[in-house]
């Protein structure tokens, strides 16, 4: 092994930083899945009987499904009795104000760097913050409110706005799609709504805060945003959990309406524990994400970035229906060590003069697969369907993986559909030339990969392009070969 | 400012070279001229730190510092700067960013402070001009797409950058043209002073015309087995390789 490698194994190892556990008191429900435990979900929530239907239905539809093969992973049998589906940081009843939330659960957020507390209004983010099942705290509801927008948990929604939830909860992402969307239909225990009114440009960036805490838990949460027509906002999601040996399962949905005009910008960091060097433990991470661009001219934007996580299998969607709609699809996908990722998107085009665009950047390291699976699909009456697509695998050692499945169906001879593919290999002569003018190894990746990347990380929000550049940098740290 | 003693270095447990020796004074300029396969390139290798140069025997110091013990990045912060032979492309990286990380690198090592994006900005200005590179060279990314001649007047300008003590010119002029050869000799000249030193490795005499060098050295077989001035590199080229050759073989 080369001096080069030696150094970058040993970095490489570098602690997720994210991995402690909090110690608080929760109130859990016993393991295992069966129409009593969606009862009592819906029971602990309080929740009116039409959403009680709506779980038992998919969950009746979930009994009858098979977990899907079809995507490159190696999944292991997963036992859906040995998991608990609903934790609670125990609390005192409703919240009134930050001085009632636990102060063990304010650490942990402080430590994760969210800015629950209200001195950081000035940084202009609102946050909902969703530990194990429950959310906890959603901050500058009142300021938000004024313009009528709601941006609450969505319990509370199910709660206080229950025709919205009624109208658009599984519109997007039906509870039959799939197997991990029935049983999220089935057993979610929380999550954000967010509703922006006709015209309303959401004045600061709404941001949602996913924590797995609790042992042998399973987190599956719903995001419901619904931008009507002219409006704006720009949605943030990030996730985090500790580090434990047992695997742990994530499920979510998140639907997202753009009504004319509206313009809906969704970041995701995603760095839920990826596991240890040697694949023990880590975060499932099977996530639904759809949006729809339902009026003309509207527009839905993704910008992903996933390093966490052991297995990944994630294809935010859009479906564009509304005639001379956008949309846009930016992701960069990291896997090391162990890691395995399926992602990619569907691009549906129904409506006429539609627009997409899809840039995805994979890079692998380590001894992980990293695959890009996407669909973009122009029906009958999209006429002047456009489409662009470029599928970059950057590889890092040669124990590593990178796959490209793009799909293509066209029925519209208007369309015009463009897919660009590279993949390249971070080269030891680059980093000895980078070593030669002074730059050492861990630098030089990092200036290579955000130089990669940097198409992707230039569509996130500042603050959170910060974050990511740094996350990536600690991601592959010590991975070349 | 350079001093090798008795170096002798394997690749893949071949022995390249076996037993070289060289002092360096500030102000000079060294010619190491050879035919292929010489060991002149593997030289380069080991006195920049390259893994696959192991070496065997032997010590280099540099500016009174055990240059073996120095990893690569610390023996270019030092001020010992290599122009590859092959400048390596870095496809997304741009040359801004890559200068300034190099720069500000060798800044710290130097226990400075970072120099700000304008300062920054006006030093490439300066520099670009010495060493007479098109301007949008430096937007781009590092060495991609670049031609050949573009690739190595982007090495002149990265050394003009760094303002090294030792520069270890590996082949610079294979695959120029006369007027990429001219310009790339001049940047050279510019930037030559009486407090740093250069070692041009070269298999021509051409080169030679532009960049005159105190010293010539010719390596055969990975010894050092004739040094004389700029003469030799006549000498050379009129006869060939081959009666040093038939030297070492008689001697």
């Amino acid at each position: 092994m080369s001096e080069n490698n030696k150094i970058l194994n040993e970095l490489t190892q570098s602690d997720y930083k994210y991995g402690f556990v909090t110690d608080i008191e929760t109130e859990s429900i016993p393991k295992g899945l069966s129409e009593e435990v969606v009862a009592i979900i819906s029971a602990k929530k309080n929740e009116p009987e039409w959403m009680l239907e709506f779980r038992l239905k998919a969950f009746r539809h979930w009994q009858k499904m098979t977990m899907p093969k079809w995507a490159h992973l190696e999944l292991p049998e997963i036992n859906y009795q040995d998991i608990i589906y609903y934790s609670a940081p125990k609390q005192s009843a409703k919240l009134n104000s930050l001085d009632e939330v636990d102060p063990e659960l304010l650490d942990t957020f402080n430590k994760l760097g969210i800015p629950l507390e209200e001195q950081k209004a000035l940084a202009g983010v609102a946050v909902d913050a969703v530990m194990d099942s429950v959310s906890v705290k959603t901050t500058f509801k009142e300021t938000l409110a004024e313009k009528g927008i709601i941006f609450c948990s969505f319990s509370e929604a199910v709660q206080n706005h229950p025709d919205l939830i009624k109208k658009y909860m599984g519109s997007v992402v039906p509870y039959t799609d799939n197997y991990f969307a029935a049983l999220n239909s089935a057993v979610f225990s929380d999550g954000s709504f967010c509703y922006i009114p006709k015209g309303i440009r959401c004045p600061m960036e709404l941001s949602t805060y996913f924590r797995i805490n609790a042992a042998n838990t399973g987190q599956f949460e719903r995001t419901l945003i619904v931008a009507e027509e002219g409006s704006y906002v720009s949605y943030l999601e990030g996730c985090t959990a500790p580090q434990r040996d047992e695997n742990q399962l994530h499920a979510a949905i998140v639907e997202i309406v753009a009504m004319d005009h509206a313009q809906v910008k969704y970041s995701t960091v995603q760095n839920w524990y990826p596991g240890d060097k040697n694949g023990i433990g880590g975060i499932y991470n099977f996530v639904t994400k759809r949006g729809i661009c339902k009026g003309d001219f509207s527009k839905i934007s993704w910008t992903q970035v996933e390093t966490g996580s052991a297995i990944t299998w994630k294809y935010p969607s859009c479906i564009l229906r509304g005639n001379n709609s956008i949309a846009e699809f930016y992701s960069v996908a990291v896997t090391n060590n162990h890691q395995q990722a399926d992602t990619g998107t569907k691009m549906i085009h129904i409506g006429k003069n539609t627009k997409s665009t899809i840039i995805s950047k994979g890079i692998s390291a380590g001894f992980s697969e990293n695959s890009y699976r996407g669909l973009v699909k122009v029906m009958k009456g999209a006429e002047n369907a456009r489409n662009y697509s470029q599928c970059d695998s950057l590889l890092l050692g040669d124990k590593c993986g990178a796959h490209t499945w793009p799909y293509i169906e066209v029925d519209n001879k208007t369309a015009i559909v463009e897919h660009e593919a590279t993949t390249s290999k971070i080269g030891e002569d680059q980093i000895f030339y980078c070593n030669q003018r002074g730059i050492d190894t861990e630098t030089a990746i990092s200036l290579i990969v955000n130089g990669y990347a940097k198409e992707v990380l230039n569509k996130l929000p500042m603050e959170f392009a910060v974050e990511a550049q740094k996350l990536l940098a600690i991601t592959l740290e010590g991975s070349v070969g | 400012m350079l001093s090798i003693k008795n170096l002798k270095v394997s690749i893949e447990d071949k022995e390249i070279l076996k037993g070289i020796n060289l002092e360096i004074k500030p102000g000079e300029i060294h010619a190491i001229m050879g035919p292929n396969g010489s060991g002149k390139s593997t030289l380069a290798a080991a006195l920049s730190g390259r893994d696959y140069a192991s070496v065997t025997g032997g010590s280099i110091t540099f500016l009174g510092n055990d240059l073996l013990e120095m990893s690569p990045e610390d023996r270019a912060r030092a001020g010992l700067f290599l122009g590859f032979q092959y400048p390596v492309e870095i496809p997304g990286v741009s040359m801004v960013n890559f200068m300034r990380s190099a720069v500000n690198e060798k800044r710290k090592y130097q226990k400075l402070e970072p120099l700000s994006s304008s300062d920054f900005l006006k030093l490439m200005r300066e520099k670009k001009e010495v060493v007479e590179i098109d301007s949008n060279l430096t937007n781009r990314s590092v060495n991609e797409g670049f031609s050949g001649g573009e690739k190595k007047k982007n090495e002149i300008f990265q050394m003009a950058m760094l303002e090294p003590k030792l520069a270890i010119l590996d082949e610079t002029d294979s695959g120029l043209d006369i007027d990429a050869l001219r310009v790339v000799a001049n940047g050279v000249n510019k930037l030559h002073s009486p407090e740093n030193a250069t070692i041009v490795i070269t298999h021509y005499q051409r080169l030679l015309d532009y960049i005159v060098p105190d010293f010539v050295h010719v390596l055969y077989q990975g010894r050092i087995v004739k040094s004389g001035d700029k003469t030799l590199a006549y000498e050379l080229e009129e006869k060939g390789y081959d009666w040093i050759k038939e030297e070492v073989i008689a001697g």
